[in-house]
């Protein structure tokens, strides 16, 4: 049958590895990645090279090649395109077929295609822009244990953003103290408190504890204000067995929500607890510890959105997006890409947003995306422009950090959004209007008015490190 | 500690209870109450109307007033259903929902009239 024979050798990869004229199938899975190459490597010789190391290829010729089909099995560049504005680097796109990956797990997807070839002499820096996920590939992970329409339904919340609040300080409280923090932020008008994502069960309060008193202040809560609410409780573990152990705790307590870092946690962890979340009608809300050491040089490491595909497949209800507006880094083009990513059934490519292959989810459910991080109530028309209502918007400082305490730090932020939400509705123009909406609140809201003189000259202008890449 | 104000303790009465969204707000008047059965019409979602004792309030359930009003595209009528419920059972909360069959959700869900 076959005709190859058996040379020993080293050739070039781009022999085998660049096809151009090769259309990707429905079915393959589509990587772009961002190269710089080593001087004098040739870019299609570097792109084929990505190509082979995240695939089937290695560094020589080996006998046991010529035993299988390698042209099925290989991955291939078939394009490759300039970086607007860096002459250095060029995008190289890969198709893979779906059958080099194991069914439902990311895990497998990212250990091929960020793994050795990360490493690889021949290129200086290599970034992961995107992937398209096939919706073939995408039907055979779990995805969100419950989706966006599911959890409104859950907490009978509708026709606006949730809110919430992460418990500060965040390492050194007691779990009595703690609680008591929680119980404030909720009575006030907030959605859901959250752990901080380095409370897991330290010395000055183990989880067991906290769990406890926090589930008391969440009931306590909930039955004076009639809403119903939520703490995300950290069941983030040294282990997946203590994991389990711990959300298991939370849903006897009565708990309507866990949380999970799914980075630091990883995603097998990550996975096995969404699937645990579907089973036990828990919401999982997900924090990105770790995220930015790989998503924030512009030319090496795995770009956020792929981060983001990788976390609706493998599960989580919530995921923390970055708010454009506070503390933390986020190009405004570049976050409004990756939330729809997040929260929609379809996505069109579209350059203008970062994102560069249609990305069909199916009938996968979207999660919501999460706000959060130096965020206060002048922030809130931005934030209900950017976000519109499939969000949570979390303000740690900002609403613990109020003059009169938490209770009236978060029903200033309630009364702020509401009046948001109130004036979207009628038509206005939040972003240019802002000032006059919530002075206008503020007429009624004693907590809101000081809230507005406290934090009025906060303002977060460094410029973005992670730009999208235009001429 | 003078200038700091007191957070008023609720749990000893059904007043202090909160309906989500828009209950934080002071009360709305006929005009912006317009303005929210517009924005649910302009949506193209379907509005209905719903009520509840105060007791019962934190069903998932509450009553539906007839049927939800169906590709309806008049505000006065959604006001005139809501007015009617509110008569009928003046002793309940009567809430507007805009159901978005497309999402299967509710787009937007507030309450109207509060127990009397």
């Amino acid at each position: 049958m076959s005709t190859r024979t058996y040379e020993a050798g080293v050739k070039e990869y781009r022999e085998t590895y660049w096809e151009p004229h090769y259309a990707p199938k429905d079915t393959d899975i589509l990587a772009c990645f961002k190269v710089t190459p080593q001087a004098g490597v040739p870019r299609e010789e570097a792109a084929a090279a990505v190509a082979a190391e995240s695939s089937t290829g290695t560094w020589t010729t080996v006998w046991t090649d010529l035993l299988t089909d390698l042209d099925y099995y290989k991955g291939r560049a078939y394009r490759i395109e300039d970086v607007p504005g860096d002459a250095e680097c060029f995008y190289a796109f890969i198709a893979y077929p779906i059958d080099l990956f194991e069914e439902g797990s990311v895990v497998n997807v990212l250990t091929s295609l960020a793994g050795n070839v990360f490493g690889f002499k021949a290129i200086r820096t290599l970034r992961l822009e995107d992937i398209r996920f096939p919706l073939a590939y995408v039907m055979t992970c779990g995805g969100p244990p419950n989706g966006i329409q599911m959890e409104r339904d859950r907490l009978n919340k509708y026709g606006r953003p949730l809110l919430g609040c992460t418990i500060k300080p965040k390492l050194g409280l007691s779990a009595k103290n703690y609680g008591r923090a929680v119980y404030e932020c909720l009575r006030g008008g907030l959605d859901f408190t959250k752990d901080d994502e380095n409370i897991n069960s330290q010395p000055f309060m183990r989880w067991r504890h906290r769990f406890e008193f926090v589930m008391e202040a969440v009931q306590k809560a909930e039955a004076e204000t009639g809403e119903r609410k939520g703490h995300y409780l950290n069941v983030t573990a040294p282990t997946p067995e203590e994991m389990y152990k711990r959300a298991e705790f939370a849903r006897s307590l009565g708990s309507r929500i866990v949380m999970h870092d799914f980075l630091t946690g990883g995603f097998c962890a990550n996975t096995g607890l969404a699937n645990w979340c579907r089973e036990n009608g828990m919401l999982l809300h997900i924090h990105r510890a770790l995220h930015a050491v790989l998503d924030r040089h512009p030319r090496h490491g795995i770009h956020f959105r792929v981060l983001l595909k990788c976390l609706r497949l493998s599960g989580g209800d919530h995921l923390h997006t970055g708010t454009v507006v506070g503390k933390l880094e986020g190009d405004r083009e570049a976050t409004l890409g990756w939330i729809d990513l997040l929260r929609e059934p379809f996505i069109k490519e579209n350059r203008a947003r970062g994102i560069f292959f249609d990305q069909d989810w199916g009938a996968m459910p979207g999660a919501l995306a999460v706000a959060s991080g130096g965020i206060h109530v002048w922030h809130m028309p931005a934030l209900v422009t950017i976000f519109g209502d499939e969000a949570v918007m979390q303000f740690g400082g900002g609403t613990l950090g109020h003059p009169w305490g938490n209770a009236a730090g978060a029903t200033a932020n309630r009364v702020a959004l509401e009046a948001c939400v109130e004036a979207r509705n009628q038509g206005r123009q939040l972003e240019r209007e802002g000032k006059e909406i919530l002075t206008a609140a503020a007429a009624h809201s004693p907590e809101l008015k000081i809230a507005m003189e406290t934090w009025k000259e906060i303002k977060f202008e460094f410029d973005t490190v992670d730009k999208l890449d235009v001429a | 500690m003078s200038n700091i104000s007191e957070f008023p303790a609720k749990r000893d009465s059904l007043k202090g209870r909160k309906y989500e969204t828009f209950s934080y707000l002071p009360p709305m008047d006929a005009a912006r109450i317009r303005k929210q059965v517009q924005y649910v019409i302009d949506r193209g979602w379907n509005p209905a109307v719903e009520h509840s004792e105060p007791e019962q309030a934190d069903s998932d359930f509450w009553y539906l007033w007839k049927l939800p009003l169906f590709g309806e595209k008049s505000v006065d009528t959604v006001l005139a259903e809501l007015e009617a419920c509110h008569k009928a059972f003046p002793n309940h909360h009567v809430r507007l929902i805009g159901y978005d069959n497309l999402r299967q959700t509710q787009g937007s869900a507030m309450v109207i009239f509060r127990a009397a």
